[in-house]
C-alpha cells in the first residue's frame, strides 16, 4: 500500500506559519493547504464561513481531474490553476507533487502579487514536506496505532 | 492512504463505495447522511448529472469518535458506476484505505456486477493496490426486489474469498451501517498493523 501521510507537531507549526504569512504577504482572504487525496492540512485567514472539509475534497477532485486531462494531452501535470470569479478568485499550485496550495483573494490584491508570494511559500513548503517524509520513513517511526487493541476498535462502534 | 496528524490528534481515512451503475452507492451515503448527528458529519457533496447519476463523486465526511485520544474521521466517496466514467473512477481510488463493493442483487445486473468487480481489481492494481489485501467488504443491495437472486448465489460469484458481506436495502437503511462499520473496522485494524 502507498505510504500514509503523517504530520508531526514541529512540521505542522512550520506549515501553519507559512500559510499564515502567505495570507498576509499576498493580502489574500484565505489560504488552504490540501493533500492530493483530499485531506485538509492547514487553513489560514478568514476561514470561518467556508466549509473547509468540502473545499479540500473538491480541490483534490479538481486537481486529480486536471492531472488526468494533462496526461491525456501529453503533459505531466498542470502545476498551476487560476479561476477568476466576479468577486473572489482562486489560485491553486501543486507543491512537491503531493499537496496543493490554494489561495482565495479579491480585488484588494493582484494576481501578480499573489503569484509571487505563492512561489516563495511553495518553495518553503516543499522543504518542510521533504523533512516530513524523511521523518516518517525513519526507522522506528512505526505505526502510532500499533498499541491500539481490538477492544479499542470495537468500543468505537459500541453505541 | 490515511492521514495522521499528531499535532491536532486526528486520523483521516478514505473509504470508497464501488459498484455498477444504479446499484445504490449514492443511496448508501444519503442514508448515512440522513441518520447521523449534525455534529458528527459534514456536508454531503454530490457531483451528479441532471438525472441524479453520479458524474464524478459523492463525498461525505464523518467523525466516528476517538481512539486513544485521536479523533477518527472517515471520508466516504462513491464512484460513478456508469461504464464510460472509468477515468474518474481511477482518480477517486487514489489514496483509498478501504473499499465497499455495492452489488445490485437483480438477476439482470449480475453481469454488470461481475464487470464492475473486475474493473475494481484492475483499477486498484493500476494504483499499486491488491484487492486481496485492501480492507474490503461487500453489500448485496436491493434485497427488496422480486427479481433478486439469492444471497448464496451472489456470494458464490462475487465473494469467493469470503470477505465480510451484508444484505442491503439502501433506501430504508437495511445493512447500510453494518457495511460501513465493517469496512471502518478493517481499515483501523490495518492501521494497527502499520499499513505497510
Ligand atoms: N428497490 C430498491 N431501490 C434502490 C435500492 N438502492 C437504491 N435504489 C434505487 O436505485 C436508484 C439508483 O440509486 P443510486 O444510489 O443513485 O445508484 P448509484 O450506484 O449511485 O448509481 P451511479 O451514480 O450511476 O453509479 C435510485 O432510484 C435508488 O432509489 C434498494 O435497495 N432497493
Ligand atoms: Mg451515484
Amino acid at each position: 500500500m502507498a505510504t500514509q501521510l503523517v504530520m508531526y507537531e514541529e512540521e505542522f507549526h512550520r506549515i501553519n506559519a507559512v500559510c499564515d504569512r502567505l495570507t498576509k504577504d499576498a493580502n489574500a482572504k484565505v489560504v488552504f493547504l490540501v493533500d492530493k487525496n483530499g485531506q485538509l492540512i492547514s487553513a489560514a485567514g478568514q476561514t470561518h464561513n467556508i466549509d473547509t472539509t468540502s473545499l479540500a475534497s473538491l480541490t483534490a477532485g479538481n486537481v486529480a481531474a486536471m492531472g488526468g486531462l494533462a496526461k491525456l494531452i501529453g503533459e505531466n501535470e498542470f502545476p498551476n490553476q487560476f479561476h477568476e470569479g466576479a468577486k473572489d478568485s482562486l489560485y491553486m499550485t501543486l507543491v512537491g507533487g503531493r499537496v496543493v496550495l490554494v489561495v482565495i483573494f479579491d480585488n484588494r490584491t493582484s494576481l501578480g502579487l499573489v503569484r509571487l508570494r505563492i512561489k516563495k511559500a511553495s518553495d518553503e513548503l516543499e522543504k518542510i514536506f521533504i523533512a516530513l517524509a524523511a521523518r516518517s520513513s525513519a526507522p522506528g517511526a512505526g505505526s502510532p496505532f500499533a498499541e491500539i487493541s481490538d477492544a479499542d476498535i470495537d468500543n468505537l462502534f459500541s453505541e | 492512504m490515511s492521514f495522521i496528524n499528531y499535532s491536532s490528534r486526528e486520523i483521516n481515512c478514505k473509504i470508497v463505495y464501488y459498484g455498477p451503475g444504479l446499484c445504490g452507492k449514492t443511496t448508501n451515503l444519503q442514508y448515512i447522511y440522513n441518520k447521523t448527528n449534525p455534529e458528527t458529519k459534514g456536508k454531503l457533496i454530490s457531483l451528479s448529472t441532471e438525472t441524479d447519476r453520479t458524474l464524478f463523486f459523492d463525498f461525505l465526511p464523518l467523525s466516528l469518535g476517538e481512539i486513544r485520544g485521536f479523533k477518527t474521521r472517515f471520508h466516504l466517496y462513491t464512484v460513478p458506476g456508469q461504464v464510460f466514467y472509468d477515468a474518474s473512477r481511477k482518480l477517486i481510488l487514489k489514496g483509498v484505505d478501504g473499499v465497499v463493493f455495492v452489488a445490485d442483487s437483480q438477476v439482470e445486473r449480475m453481469e454488470a456486477n461481475i464487470e464492475s468487480m473486475d474493473n475494481l481489481r484492475v483499477n486498484l492494481a493500476e494504483q499499486g493496490y491488491d484487492l486481496n489485501k485492501v480492507p474490503f467488504v461487500i453489500q448485496y443491495n436491493k434485497r427488496d426486489l422480486p427479481n433478486a437472486v439469492s444471497e448464496e448465489e451472489l456470494r458464490n460469484v462475487l465473494n469467493p474469498r469470503g470477505v465480510p458481506d451484508f444484505p442491503g436495502v439502501a433506501p430504508t437503511g437495511v445493512g447500510v451501517f453494518d457495511t460501513l462499520k465493517a469496512v471502518a473496522k478493517l481499515v483501523l485494524t490495518e492501521l494497527k498493523k502499520g499499513g505497510q
